[in-house]
């Protein structure tokens, strides 16, 4: 399949996205925040950084970018979408995914391996995985809290949209310890952590992440 | 020309790690009286010619679409009024 990764100003982790959805087996096609042409991809990946420089709010002016027209309008549809980190805080900023991400609680910049829970498996992000797999995944964000009313939370976790859970150390406030979550129908993914940096044994903690790679090769979402 | 202000604010039940920050160094410094602060936004819009009820309307608009997030944030949108010394200095130029 082919993937686009998505190029904002200050993106930092588009070159590593491409990689690893490359070793992941597919396709990776370079797409930019100016241009609202998707090239005809299969699925859409936007990266970590600090698109726009973080201002005003992360995600909130990248929301406006040309690009996004088309990526929500695709989402729609039910084209794959997979943001991590920052990407994550721009699919809440253009409502794909609800909620929104704040400064971590203790206030200071995390940079670990992180412990997951999978709890959702029948996304074309996910479904590489067994139910409950626990992994370790490259987790650093300065705003990385999830938060939403609980009326969101109630319905997140009633209808199996959290995608990922903490396990052992909640490392920035999110409620519920959720690290991911998804839209309704699966399509749209939202993860904090960040799978493209533990794909290789030579760098990162190891390997857990590449099923957020390989899944889109193994399953077309229908 | 005129000035709107739109004042942002963390919903009061969304954490503000930020407040927190500055709340935890007043003591230090021996201010003690105070006992929360929360940190918002402010913005400052200038308008070309008189401030009506559409101007107003859009400034809402702007307010609710780019400036905040309804999601954690509260907005308040106000005309500035001239301060003294604003008028004190336009008039000194006239």
């Amino acid at each position: 399949m082919k993937v686009g990764v998505v190029t904002f100003p200050g993106s930092l982790d588009d070159v590593d996205a491409r990689r690893a959805v490359t070793i992941g087996g597919n396709e990776a096609v370079a797409l930019w925040h100016g241009d609202d042409d998707l090239k005809g991809v299969d699925a859409v990946v936007l990266p970590g950084g600090f698109s726009y420089g973080d201002y005003l709010r992360c995600g909130a002016i990248s929301r406006f970018a040309p690009v996004m027209t088309s990526v929500v309008e695709a989402a729609g549809k039910g084209l794959p979408v997979l943001g991590i980190c920052n990407g994550f805080q721009i699919l809440c900023e253009s409502h794909l995914l609800p909620g929104a991400l704040i400064r971590n609680d203790h206030r200071k910049f995390v940079c670990r391996d992180q412990r997951l829970r999978i709890e959702r498996v029948d996304t074309p992000w996910t479904s590489a995985y067994a139910e409950g797999a626990e992994v370790t995944i490259v987790l650093k964000n300065g705003e990385g809290g999830f938060v939403a009313d609980e009326a969101t939370l109630d319905l997140l976790e009633g209808e199996g949209r959290v995608v990922a859970r903490y396990l052992d150390d909640n490392p920035n406030g999110s409620l519920r310890d959720i690290a991911g979550i998804s839209n309704e129908r699966g399509n749209v993914v939202g993860l904090m952590p960040h799978p493209e940096h533990a794909v290789e044994d030579l760098t990162g903690p190891g390997t857990d992440g590449l099923g957020f790679f390989t899944s889109l090769a193994s399953k077309v979402f229908s | 020309m005129a000035r709107v202000v739109v004042d942002v604010m963390p919903k009061p039940e969304i954490l503000d790690p930020q407040g927190k920050a500055v709340l935890g160094a007043l003591p230090r410094l021996g201010f003690d009286l105070v006992t929360d602060v929360r940190q918002g936004k402010r913005f400052e819009l200038q308008v070309d010619g008189e401030i009506t009820a559409e101007v107003l309307a859009e400034i809402e608009q702007v307010a609710e679409t780019l400036l905040s997030n309804p999601v954690i944030e509260d907005f308040e949108v106000h005309v500035e009024e001239h301060s003294v010394a604003e008028v004190a200095h336009e008039a000194g130029r006239a």
